[in-house]
């Protein structure tokens, strides 16, 4: 029988007849008995003392149970975690889930309401009464740091500072012909995952359950136990169908260790879902740095060496990962170039504003976008063409495995290939010629183009790595995988998805690897007391990692089957072939199909002794090394020069993420990534004013741009296969983030460069590409 | 967010709606509530009854009354867009409303819903006084007729009395000679317009005999391009309309907001002008 290969299928996914028609639970459908409801009243100030706290007239109200103030739970709320202290002095001040004291961000909650509807809750929070005594805001990074300014927390503003050098910088800048020195601005961007965060907190008494709209259940579990005290293994967190994450649910928030709490001290169940305007300001923000980049190069365009000075914005406090994020990115500056030296230099800085914290691509966008950037600036200086000067400097195919100046080995690729076919999908001579022409005319539309050739660190991570890096966890991937006795089987995996599509994918790898129909293949995920070891879903890291502990599973079900059928065919396991689900014995027609052998291994009347009567599975995996997608991406964007608007009209993206599992998942990951990081070229940021108040609390304020804004996505692909686990897959959940939005920015630079401008300020809003253009006219 | 207590009544005709108002001054009228109920859910008003005319049929249906178009207030943007009446007789409502929001919205939305909540930044405020439409409002002591100029008093603000319903609007037609068009300036698809020019514009013998502008978003009410209108009466069609649409903006006040700056909304209202008065005039 030949059963045709499943990876590589465009598998529709079985997830979404249940999630587009309605016939799943999210978080906010579910009820429990006697459930009631809390809201938090948030600061409204950016920077104060709390004075006085009082709930009294809250609680009066109809429908009102209980109301708090964070007072009320100094004593057992303990402090929100940061697992990631990136340096030995860094500074990790205490973080009540609820404030007690002092108030440090706009949004910040400092009482609660518990009553039986949201309604009745919402119309307590105006009865509470507290008393602020104003403290000065902190807002601007580089006056943070200053002597003298006002302070966020006792120890400072300074969160931590790293420095990383590898090579000789001072000689590779000394003499230098072309030295192009850059300063981007990396706007707040905030996560807008389409299901608000919600958390349900329940208990018998003894043990809890809660479910959340997270990404991260068993990481959850963990850290609920740590901060609160209540023992791991009286808490279960269930990750229902999560509707988008985007790095926003990789998190341990003050709602989910206060709806614990709550539960807790009422013996009910406890329900908060956000609202949008909510989320805004409180769900943990992305990005929010100012990036110094020098870069030296020679005459030719061959670099020399490469300093990045960064500020990244810490916000208030320190969450999960906040200072790390930055750090993802330390040793992606240097991209897919070679070059000889390299210096990293990093400061945290807090500010009196949302903390940040993993946002799609976490670190590796921001440094992307710097040297993508940075080499469009330094083809203009070299007045080189910028695709040019990009094939001088990155790796050749040949030259892989190859360790970079930054430490990483990047074990394979072809950035010739890639960019060889973006470049013919895209038309780019005729494009240039349509551009010389629109300059020519002096048309009122220029036209840009914009390349992006960007490579990322996905498939996070090896642990020994993160402990390096001074991560608090591993990155391994668990999987475990039961043959159930009718021949079906169940997988259990450690990942998280919310929206990726896992259980199709996990299905197509498990039929192919033990021969079994894709439709008999369940997974199952998200659930500490189903899936009892995990590392949860962000980074890339599912496929990577996560499904690679299942093909390690399915191996070890496969040797347990084949030691069944060895023994009931009566021959050597070496005699036995496995092909379409089958075990045979070597030019012969005795055989038995995994569904045989497992029904075998139910009955288990003929066992050999000593053999356990089962064929389930668990495997562990950690990988050796990162995954590398690369790709090129190509924009072509017209500036209208009368009004400033921006308008991309093509777009082409060809990536290699090594071996493809379902091209129409790939294809959907790429769209969503390249329109996201389009959305920070162009439309999103969160802005503060002056006095520490989010403006962008709705999405009239904050755009978020939809399909009617953007262009048709030209993809293609390249394959070069991992070399780091046995599928040869990479990761694709960030890739379009990373590669879109120096394509955008260095399009629309491009446009207007014969007008003397070398940079514009993302988002690149019609105003201030008009005003860039004004402040040229003056 | 979750909106405050109120109570809740329909009506079963104008003339109850009416008394419903009248007996509560902090009762409102709620339409297609496509801005009213943000505007509760963010706890931006208070009101203690919602008095819902969205279903009466007296005030839903496009009418052609010969020499004007009469569009009940309840009608909805998308009914709007699609009604023979509106497309031959006032083509500029139909452009203006396809722009509205998005689909969902302009199915909920209505014509009259918009005009009465008196944003400026709305499309189809601009449009009405380009127009020199005549808003109909009905209260317990009977009919009046507003014109447009009149309506709109200030931002969120109409000439609406306490206890008065938009009953419809009143659009002359044109008639032969005219063209038109609108141009909406703005970020996403679904944004609000950061400025939008509504012209309706005569022709004759190669030139432009008339021309009404109304601005969109360039002030606390929606405003007409007096200037330019005046500087563009006898222009031949060519060259010099762009420098008569140079005064645009002349006496707007136009707001601030983290979308564009009164400056930059001056120049848009220039550039967006010209390009308004090309596109109704049929220039390519």
């Amino acid at each position: 029988m030949t059963v045709e290969q499943e990876i590589g299928r465009p598998r529709r996914r079985k997830e979404d007849a249940r999630l587009l028609t309605g016939r799943t639970r999210w978080t906010d459908n579910l009820s429990r008995a006697g459930m009631l409801h809390v809201m938090f009243l948030r600061s409204p100030m950016a920077h104060a003392r709390i004075t006085r706290v009082d709930v009294s007239g809250a609680r009066e109200l109809p429908g009102v149970v209980a109301a708090f103030s964070g007072q009320d739970f100094a004593a057992e709320q303990g402090s929100l975690p940061c697992a990631w202290p990136v340096s030995e002095d860094i500074v990790i001040p205490d973080h009540p889930p609820m404030a007690v004291s002092e108030v440090r961000y706009v949004g910040e909650a400092v009482a609660c309401v518990v009553a039986t509807d949201r309604y009745r809750a919402a119309d307590a929070l105006e009865a509470i009464d507290v008393e602020y005594d104003p403290l000065p805001a902190v807002l601007d990074m580089t006056e943070a740091l200053m002597d003298g300014s006002p302070k966020v927390h006792e120890a400072g503003n300074r969160a931590f500072h790293v420095k990383i050098e590898s090579g000789d910088v001072k000689a590779a800048f000394r003499d230098a012909p072309v030295v192009i020195d850059r300063t981007y601005v990396q706007q707040r961007l905030i996560p807008s995952a389409m299901e608000p965060r919600a958390v349900l907190a329940d208990t018998d008494g003894d043990s809890f359950t809660m479910w959340s709209a997270t990404q991260i259940p068993h990481i959850l579990r963990v850290m609920l136990a740590v901060v609160t005290g209540i023992p791991e293994h009286k808490i279960r967190v269930i990750a229902p169908d999560v509707g988008g994450g985007f790095g926003s649910k990789l998190q341990v928030t003050a709602e989910e260790v206060l709806c614990l709490l709550l539960a807790r001290k009422l013996g009910r169940p406890v329900k908060w879902t956000e609202s949008r305007s909510e989320g805004n300001l409180t769900v943990h923000h992305g990005r929010d740095q100012i990036q110094h980049i020098r870069l030296a190069a020679d005459a030719d365009g061959r670099l020399r060496g490469l300093q990045v000075d960064l500020l990244a914005d810490m916000g208030a406090y320190l969450m999960l990962v906040t200072p790390g994020i930055p750090m993802l990115g330390a040793s992606m500056f240097n991209g897919i170039y070679k070059m000889d030296a390299y210096e990293f230099g990093c400061t945290g800085v807090f500010t009196t504003k949302m903390p940040t914290d993993a946002y799609r691509g976490a670190g590796r966008p921001e440094a992307t976008f710097a040297i993508e950037r940075v080499m469009d600036e330094l083809a203009a200086e070299l007045r080189m063409d910028p695709v040019e000067v990009r094939r001088r400097n990155w790796i050749r195919h040949d030259e892989f495995p190859y360790t970079t100046i930054s430490g990483l080995t990047y074990d394979s690729g072809n950035y010739e290939a890639a960019t060889d076919r973006a470049l013919a999908l895209f038309g780019y001579d005729k494009l240039r010629a349509e551009q010389a022409d629109r300059r020519d005319r002096g048309d009122p539309v220029q036209l840009g183009i914009g390349v992006s050739t960007y490579t990322e660190m996905c498939g996070l991570a090896p642990s020994r790595m993160l402990g390096e890096a001074r991560y608090a966890a591993g990155g391994w991937e668990h999987a475990s995988v039961r043959m159930l006795p009718t021949g079906k089987v169940e997988v259990v995996t450690g990942t998280s998805p919310h929206g990726q599509g896992h259980v199709t994918a996990w299905s197509q790898i498990v039929a192919d690897a033990l021969g079994v129909p894709f439709e008999d293949v369940t997974v199952l995920h998200g659930d500490t007391a189903i899936a009892h070891k995990g590392m949860d879903t962000y980074g890339s890291r599912s496929l990577a990692v996560g499904a690679i502990a299942v093909v390690k599973a399915c191996d070890k079900v496969r040797e347990k089957a084949r030691k069944l059928a060895a023994h009931l065919l009566e021959c050597s396991p070496d005699d036995l072939e496995f092909e379409g689900g089958a075990f045979q014995v070597r030019g012969t027609d005795q055989r038995r199909t995994i569904q045989e052998l497992a029904y075998a291994s139910f009955t288990a009347h003929d066992v050999p002794d000593g053999v356990e009567a089962r064929l389930d599975s668990d495997a562990t995996f950690d990988p050796e090394n990162y995954s590398f997608p690369h790709g090129t991406h190509l924009c072509a964007a017209e500036v209208d020069t009368e009004t400033g608007m921006v308008r991309i009209r093509s777009y082409v993206a060809v990536d290699d993420v090594g071996t493809v599992v379902n091209p129409l998942i790939v294809e959907g990951q790429v769209h969503g990534g390249i329109a996201q990081g389009i959305a920070q070229a162009l439309f999103e940021e969160a802005v503060y004013d002056a006095e520490g108040n989010l403006l962008t609390t709705t999405m009239a304020d904050y755009l978020l741009p939809s399909a009617a804004d953007l262009p048709d996505f030209q993809l293609d692909r390249t394959e070069s296969p991992a070399t780091s686990n046995p599928l040869g897959v990479k990761g694709v959940g960030e890739t379009g983030t990373i590669a879109s939005t120096p394509a955008v920015v260095n399009a629309v630079v491009d446009a207007l460069r014969p007008r003397g401008i070398h940079d514009i300020q993302m988002p690149c809003t019609p105003e201030r590409v008009w005003r860039s253009l004004e402040g040229e006219r003056r | 967010m979750i909106p405050a207590r109120f109570d809740y009544v329909r009506p079963g005709s104008v003339a109850e709606a009416c008394q419903a108002l009248a007996s509560d001054e902090d009762a409102k009228v709620l339409a297609g509530g496509q801005s009213l109920l943000p505007l509760l859910r963010l706890r931006l008003a208070y009101p203690s009854t919602l008095v819902d005319v969205g279903r009466l049929p007296e005030l839903k249906g496009v009418h052609d009354r010969g020499d004007h178009v009469f569009i009940g207030a309840m009608t909805t943007h998308d009914e709007v867009v699609r009604s023979p009446v509106v497309r031959d007789g006032c083509p500029l409502v139909a452009l203006a409303a396809a722009t509205v929001a998005d689909r969902a919205i302009r199915h909920r939305g209505t014509f009259g819903g918009s005009l009465a909540h008196a944003d400026p930044a709305g499309d189809l405020p601009a449009v009405v006084l380009a127009l020199d439409g005549v808003l109909v409002a009905r209260s317990e002591e009977g009919e009046r007729d507003i014109p447009a100029a009149d309506f709109f008093v200030d931002y969120l603000e109409s000439s609406l009395a306490p206890g008065e319903i938009l009953a419809g609007v009143k659009l002359p037609k044109l008639g032969a000679g005219w063209g038109f068009h609108y141009e909406k300036f703005h970020r996403t698809a679904q944004a609000w317009a950061i400025v939008g020019v509504a012209v309706a514009l005569k022709r004759s013998n190669g030139a432009i005999a008339e021309a009404r502008i109304g601005l969109t978003n360039m002030g606390p009410t929606p405003v007409r391009a007096r200037a330019a209108e005046a500087a563009l009466r006898g222009v031949e069609l060519g060259d010099q309309v762009r420098q008569a649409c140079e005064g645009a903006a002349e006496g707007t006040s136009p707001p601030s907001d983290l979308h564009a700056q009164p400056d930059y909304r001056r120049h848009l209202a220039q550039v967006l002008t010209h390009r308004a008065v090309r596109a109704a005039s049929g220039s390519p």
